[in-house]
C-alpha cells in the first residue's frame, strides 16, 4: 500500500526556487528572439534564483534553534540539516559565480560558448550561425538545473533520492561540456568520454545500490544503518554494495583510478563551465560521500577504511605526480584537481566527527580558488599576427612574463596558486590543517605523512608557475603573441575570489565557526 | 524459480556490461554496455523486491528507466555531435587529449 509521503514545502524552499528559475530560464529561451536580450535576461534570471535561493538558505540557517540540526523535508528521502544547508549555500555560491563567468565576453564580443552546438565544426552551418551572432544561452538554465540537482544530491538520504539528484546534475554538465567556442574537436571528444565513464559511473553506483536493497529491503539510509547495526554477521552482500555505491561517488570526485574523465573533461570543456564542474561537482561529491559514510555505513569501518586508505593514497600521488609533467595549464589544475579529491579522502580515514566540519572548509577554499583561478585562464589569450585576439592561452609557456603584462592579474593567480599548494595565509592552508587535524584525531598519521608529502610535491608546479609569471622574462618572438583581455564579469569574479581566499586564509575563525555548526548530520527518520 | 536465480542473472549482465564499456572501442556499443548495467541493476531491484516482499526496488526500477531514457537522449546527442564533426564513433580514434 502506498501512503501519501509528507513533504514540509518550506524546508525545500531554496531548491524549489532553483528549479524554478531553471524552469522560467527555458520559458525565456522560447519566447525572447534576440540574442543580447536574451542574454542579460538569462543572467539576471540567473542570478536572481541563484543568490534568492542562497538568501532563503541563510534565513533557514538562521532560524533553526541553536541546538537543532535542522528539520527533515521528506521522511527518510531528503533532510534540510545543517550540513546540507552548508553545501547548499556553498554549492549556490559556485554557481552564481560561474554565471558571471558564462556571460563574460572578450573584447571582440565573444562568448565563451559556442553558437550553435548542432552544427559541426568548420561546417558552413556554423559559420552562418556565427555571421548571424546566435548564443547558446541555454547554458545558464542547464546551469541551474545542474545546481538543483546537486542541492538535492547533498541532502538526500535514501538511494532512490540520491540515484536520480545525482542524474539530475550530471546530464547537463555532460551537455554543457561539448560547448566550447573553440577547439570543438577538443571540447566533444571531452564531452563523450566524460558521458561515457559518468554513465559507466552511475550504473556501478546504482548495481550498488541494488544490492544493499538485497541485504537490507530498505534504500533509506537510516534502514541500512539499522540492518548494519543489527546484524554484523551477514554481510555478504552489504560490503560489495557499499564498495560499489562508494566507487560510483569517487568517480564523481575524480579519485584515482576513476578519475581518468577529469583531465579530458576539464581540457575540453569550455572554461567557465570548467570551474563550475570543478568546483560544485567535487563539492556535492564530497558532501553525498560524507552522508552515506557517516549516516549508513560507518559500522563498516573496518570493512572499507582499507578502500579508502588506499584510494585516498593513490589520489594523492598519481594526480601530483602527472600534474608535474603537464604543459597545458588547464589539464595541470585537472590533475592538481585530483591531487586534492586525494586530500579529502584524507578526511575520510578513521571517520572522524571532525570531517564533518573540515571537508566542507576544504571544498569552500578549494572551490572558491579553483573558480578564479579559471577566470583568470579565460583572460589570457592568444593573438594572432595581424591583431586578432584568438582562444585561450593555454600552453604553460605562453604565461611566461603575464606578472609584467598584468601584475594585479598574475598576483591573484598567485594567490590562487599558493593556496591550491596549502601555504599559510591563504585559505587552502587553513582546509588542509583542518583536514589533516581530523585524520590525525583518530590515529590516521601515516596518510596524513604522505598527504603533507604529497602537498610539499605539488607546491613544485604551483610555485613553477609563479616563477614563470613573475621571474620570467617574455620570449623575444612572443612579445606579440599573448594578449591580457578584460571583462568587467570576469574581473569581479577574480576580485571576489581572491579577497575570499585571503579572508578565509588570515581570519578563518568565522567560517571555521559556522563550519563547526554544520558538523551535524539527520538520518532522515 | 527461486527469485534468487534472478541476481545471479543480474550480476552476469552486469559484468558483460561494464567488459562492454571497458573494451570496445565504438562509442555506440560502449553505450550499449552502461545500458546493459542500468537493466541489470534493474533486474535485480525486482528481484530483491519479490524476495523481500516489498514494493520499494521495484518503485527505484520504475526511476531507474526514467533516468536511463533521459541519459539516452543525452548520450546520442553527444555522440552523434561526435559524429558529425569526425565521420567516426571510435574512441581510440579521437585523440586530440592525451597524458
Amino acid at each position: 500500500m502506498f501512503t501519501a509521503p509528507e513533504i514540509s514545502y518550506m524546508a525545500f524552499a531554496p531548491m524549489i526556487v532553483v528549479l524554478l528559475g531553471g524552469a522560467a530560464g527555458v520559458l525565456v529561451e522560447a519566447f525572447i528572439r534576440t540574442p543580447a536580450t536574451r542574454r542579460s535576461v538569462q543572467l539576471a534570471l540567473t542570478l536572481v534564483a541563484t543568490v534568492g535561493a542562497l538568501g532563503v538558505a541563510v534565513v533557514q540557517w538562521a532560524t533553526y534553534s541553536p541546538d537543532s540540526a535542522g528539520v527533515i523535508g521528506q521522511t527518510g528521502y531528503f533532510v534540510m540539516d545543517r550540513q546540507a544547508l552548508a553545501w547548499q549555500s556553498m554549492i549556490l555560491i559556485f554557481g552564481a559565480l560561474s554565471a558571471l563567468l558564462f556571460a563574460a565576453r572578450t573584447r571582440a564580443g565573444e562568448s565563451a560558448f559556442t553558437p550553435l552546438g548542432s552544427a559541426a565544426p568548420g561546417s558552413p552551418e556554423e559559420a552562418e550561425a556565427h555571421r548571424r551572432g546566435l548564443e547558446v544561452t541555454e547554458v545558464f538554465p542547464l546551469m541551474l538545473f545542474a545546481v538543483g540537482g546537486m542541492m538535492a544530491f547533498v541532502s538526500a538520504t535514501d538511494l532512490i533520492a540520491l540515484f536520480v539528484a545525482l542524474e539530475v546534475f550530471s546530464l547537463p554538465l555532460y551537455l554543457m561540456a561539448a560547448l566550447a567556442r573553440r577547439k570543438r574537436l577538443l571540447s566533444e571528444e571531452g564531452a563523450l568520454k566524460y558521458f561515457l565513464l559518468g554513465a559507466f559511473s552511475s550504473a556501478v553506483f546504482l548495481f550498488g545500490a541494488a544490492l544493499l536493497y538485497g541485504a537490507t529491503a530498505s534504500t533509506g539510509y537510516g534502514d541500512i544503518l539499522a540492518y548494519v547495526l543489527a546484524s554484523p554477521g551477514d554481510l555478504t552482500l552489504i560490503i560489495p554494495g557499499a564498495v560499489l555505491v562508494l566507487v560510483g561517488l569517487l568517480f564523481k570526485l575524480g579519485a584515482v583510478p576513476f578519475h581518468t574523465w577529469s583531465p579530458d573533461a576539464y581540457q575540453g570543456a569550455p572554461t567557465p563551465v570548467t570551474a563550475f564542474m570543478a568546483a560544485a561537482t567535487k563539492a556535492a561529491a564530497a558532501a553525498a560521500l560524507l552522508r552515506i559514510v557517516y549516516v549508513a555505513l560507518y559500522p563498516l569501518e573496518w570493512e572499507l577504511s582499507w578502500m579508502i586508505w588506499t584510494i585516498a593514497i593513490l589520489t594523492m600521488a598519481v594526480g601530483t605526480i602527472v600534474a608535474l609533467v603537464q604543459t597545458d595549464i588547464k589539464r595541470m589544475l585537472a590533475y592538481s584537481s585530483v591531487a586534492h579529491a586525494g586530500f579529502i579522502l584524507v578526511a575520510f580515514a578513521g571517520f572522524s566527527a571532525e570531517a564533518l566540519s573540515a571537508v566542507p572548509f576544504y571544498l569552500l577554499t578549494y572551490g572558491i580558488a579553483t573558480i578564479g583561478a579559471f577566470a583568470i585562464i579565460t583572460q589570457v589569450r592568444e593573438k594572432a599576427a595581424d591583431g586578432t585576439v584568438g582562444g585561450e592561452a593555454t600552453r604553460l609557456g605562453q604565461w611566461a612574463g603575464l606578472g609584467r603584462r598584468d601584475p594585479l592579474l598574475a598576483g591573484a593567480m598567485g594567490l590562487f596558486l599558493l593556496s591550491f599548494a596549502g601555504i599559510p595565509l591563504t585559505a587552502g592552508f587553513i582546509g588542509k590543517f583542518q583536514v589533516f587535524a581530523a585524520a590525525v584525531d583518530q590515529g590516521g598519521w601515516p596518510i596524513v605523512l604522505v598527504a603533507v608529502l604529497a602537498s610539499a610535491a605539488a607546491a613544485f608546479f604551483y610555485v613553477r608557475l609563479i616563477v614563470l609569471m613573475f621571474l620570467t622574462d617574455v620570449p623575444e618572438d612572443q612579445q606579440e603573441s599573448v594578449e591580457v583581455d578584460y571583462h568587467p564579469y570576469t574581473r569581479v569574479v577574480v576580485w571576489i575570489t581572491a579577497a575570499a581566499t585571503l579572508l578565509l586564509g588570515v581570519l578563518p575563525a568565522g567560517a571555521l565557526a559556522l563550519a563547526s555548526d554544520a558538523g551535524t548530520l539527520l538520518t532522515g527518520l | 524459480m527461486s527469485p534468487i536465480a534472478f541476481v545471479y542473472l543480474a550480476t552476469v549482465l552486469f559484468g558483460i556490461g561494464a567488459a562492454a564499456v571497458l573494451t570496445r572501442r565504438n562509442a555506440i556499443i560502449a553505450f550499449m554496455g552502461v545500458e546493459l548495467m542500468l537493466n541489470a541493476a534493474n533486474l535485480a531491484l525486482v528481484a530483491f523486491s519479490r524476495i523481500h516482499g516489498e514494493i520499494d526496488g521495484q518503485v527505484m526500477a520504475f526511476f531507474v528507466m526514467v533516468v536511463a531514457a533521459a541519459e539516452v537522449v543525452v548520450g546520442l546527442a553527444i555522440i552523434i555531435a561526435v559524429f558529425r564533426a569526425r565521420q567516426s564513433i571510435s574512441l581510440d580514434e579521437p585523440a586530440e587529449l592525451k597524458g
